[in-house]
């Protein structure tokens, strides 16, 4: 009998192409995701050695990271962003590969579009040239960020070199509390393991707390696995995913025979992980970070740490470098952080649930007067499911931006910045120096917590609002 | 590619862990189409004050290390944005190597596309290197072939490298041509899986 194999085992086995003698395997790509800031040097990589795409049509690209989200009939401001969205136009056009331009009604981050037409699916392997390409994860695909020589090997050859990852499951028992959302559980496991507690490891999210998330509530837990250092993390497909794929644009055709093949994906019984790590849902509270790294996080009920409470010295020094840089001092109680801005979107936090979750929470309210907030879809379908649904009218009623898709204040990379000294609850996934502007301050929170925090002007337990 | 077969150099020490790539290199520089001229914009935010002046303060402006070609640093270096601009940077600015107890996995294997070589020691050779390199003009002598480095004072360390990595990196070799000789399996794996043959 054959020994039992993990989830991952299953789709690593399917895709080995040949491990030459000496040399490391070459591991077959399903879907290659490209995007307008990691792609031009690889595209130009191929012209100057006179390459061409191997499968142009496993191969998608949309502009997310650089474009304005505000009125896209405008022209774009900055000639640099423009330039690059020009180049990925005109590179598309020349190696034959499908873009969701701009002006197309489904462009949007290109982690929220690849699940949400479809492209994502179970079994698969997924790069993409950014590191929260591991959100594909939760379809039960490996699938993981690269960087630009790597996209262009995989435009070339549609394969990449590639050593096996070690397997960690990450089993989360129970239920989370009412108010807790996947974002604070995935806040929380980074919080135990560190940085980098993942790294070279793929994380295998399960148990009874994961069996019970939707499909966005996965992707979100999936997104962050890169903040614990893990390239990758996924989770095994079930009945929720088979729901949530079935009639998307590239789902497969003859639909009930994928499924008799993704349903022999999950891992089998007594399959050997590297490492395990047991969580129990009902310890995670809402989750507030108060550093500089995605692991520097507590919750909402407790207190900024003192540097001195840390036993390792590098932890320590982080500690005492991140709290000076945020502008906060240690002891201080999460709720009484003040906010200047709140920042609702990100491939971690922009879907429809994220939204609702959101707009639930912000309803009957108006943003406190010292809060600027703003609500950036991911895609242009998200934009207009909201829109469908009231909830753009909700949030401009109390006072938020509505805005055009793409990943905006996650990274800044457009105009949406924070000032220096700026400080803002934001859903997205990386509270780095300088991340959402130089010199800006942030909170990572889940969609919840940031709504609530921008009525209130600083942060407050989502446990206990009082929703209108 | 540059090949990487030995490198003395003089090291600048950067006494921080997990250190990511937004440090490395800050957004406002990626939107450039070329892999070149990055140099400059390397640890921007850090490097210079908000005048644009250097930084007095910050490790790399020390005039000790001025030509520094191997940099130190603690642990989960290169954590975060997959962006091998994050590389570039480091090789532009005149970087050949880069020492820490641990790396972040992406940012690990992009060293290695630009013939710079991450090294992985323990923590307390790590320790020890940050000890030596307070004094001026610390230099290390590094042979990847016997994959070890030493000093000019008794320090020695060895590391490994995964050997295909290795010799890419020895040979200068692109991964891509390498890759392309395998076009055959690609075409029996696509075939086996119901895949359309890549005409022409």
């Amino acid at each position: 009998m054959p020994a039992p194999r993990t989830l991952l085992d299953k789709i690593w086995d399917d895709h080995v192409v040949c491990t030459p003698p000496g040399e490391l395997p070459l591991l077959y790509i399903d879907r290659h995701l490209v995007h307008e800031v990691t792609s031009p040097q690889a595209f130009e990589g191929l012209r100057i050695a006179g390459r061409r795409v191997r499968r142009p049509e496993a191969t998608f690209a949309t502009p997310d990271h650089n474009v304005p989200t505000t009125d896209r009939r405008l022209p774009i401001a900055d000639p640099v962003s423009k330039q690059q969205i020009d180049t990925l136009r005109a590179n598309c056009r020349e190696f034959g590969v499908k873009l969701y331009d701009l002006g197309d009604a489904d462009q949007g981050i290109v982690h929220v579009i690849g699940p949400e037409l479809g492209i994502t699916q179970p079994g698969m392997t997924i790069v993409c040239g950014d590191s929260h390409t591991a959100t594909h994860g939760a379809l039960g695909a490996l699938a993981f960020g690269i960087g630009t020589s790597e996209v262009e090997h995989v435009l070339a050859t549609q394969t990449l070199r590639q050593g096996k990852p070690k397997s960690f499951e990450i089993r989360v028992t129970g239920r989370l509390p009412a108010g807790v959302t996947a974002k604070d559980l995935v806040l929380h496991i980074i919080g135990r393991l560190s940085t980098e507690g993942g790294t070279g490891y793929v994380l295998e999210y399960t148990g009874e707390c994961i069996r019970a998330l939707g499909m966005a509530e996965r992707m979100t837990v999936c997104n962050m696995s890169i903040e614990a250092g893990a390239r990758a993390g996924m989770i095994a497909p079930d009945a929720t995913t088979f729901d949530y794929l079935r009639g998307r644009d590239f789902a497969p055709r003859d639909f009930e025979r994928a499924v008799a093949v993704w349903e022999k994906l999950p891992s089998d019984p007594g399959a050997a992980y590297d490492r395990v790590e047991i969580f129990s849902a009902a310890d995670v509270v809402p989750q507030v970070t108060w550093g500089t790294n995605p692991a520097q996080v507590v919750g909402v009920d407790a207190r900024v740490p003192d540097p001195g409470s840390f036993t390792d010295v590098n932890d320590k020094s982080s500690a005492a470098r991140a709290l000076d840089y945020m502008g906060l001092a240690g002891g201080m109680p999460i709720v009484e952080i003040p906010l200047d801005r709140v920042f609702i979107g990100s491939c971690t936090n922009s879907r429809i649930e994220d939204l609702r979750a959101a707009a639930a929470v912000v309803r009957g309210y108006r943003v406190a007067p010292s809060v600027r907030a703003m609500v950036v879809p991911g895609s242009g379908r998200v934009k207009r499911e909201a829109e469908a649904e009231g909830l753009d009218r909700v949030f401009t009623a109390a006072g938020f931006e509505w805005r055009e898709a793409g990943c905006s204040m996650c990274l800044g990379m457009n105009p949406d910045t924070l000032a220096p000294g700026e400080r803002c609850a934001s859903t997205s996934n990386r509270n780095f120096e300088g991340r959402q502007g130089k010199g800006g301050r942030t909170h990572l929170v889940s969609p919840a917590m940031a709504a609530a925090a921008a009525v209130s002007g600083h942060f407050v337990d989502i446990r206990s609002w009082e929703y209108r | 590619m540059e090949p990487f077969t030995t490198h003395s150099g003089l090291v600048a020490a950067l006494d921080r862990a997990n250190v990511d790539t937004d440090q490395i290199i800050p957004k406002q520089f990626l939107k450039r189409i070329e892999r070149t001229g990055f140099g400059q914009f390397l640890f921007f935010d850090w490097r210079f004050l908000p005048d644009g002046s250097p930084d007095p303060a910050f490790e790399l402006n020390q005039p000790a290390v001025q030509g520094a070609t191997i940099l130190l640093a603690r642990r989960n270096f290169g954590c975060g944005s997959s962006r091998e601009h994050a590389p570039w940077a480091l090789a532009d600015y005149g970087f050949r190597a880069v020492i820490a107890p641990t790396f972040a996995d992406i940012f690990f294997n992009n060293c290695f596309q630009n013939g710079m070589l991450p090294i992985r020691l323990t923590e307390a050779e790590v320790d020890e290197l940050f000890k030596r390199a307070a004094g001026p003009g610390y230099r290390l002598h590094i042979d990847l072939r016997e994959g070890t480095l030493h000093d000019d004072a008794g320090f020695t360390a060895s590391f490994t490298v995964d050997p295909f990595r290795r010799q890419c990196l020895l040979e200068g070799l692109d991964d891509i041509g390498l890759s392309l000789r395998h076009t055959d399996a690609i075409a029996v794996w696509e075939a086996a899986h119901g895949l359309p043959a890549v005409g022409g």
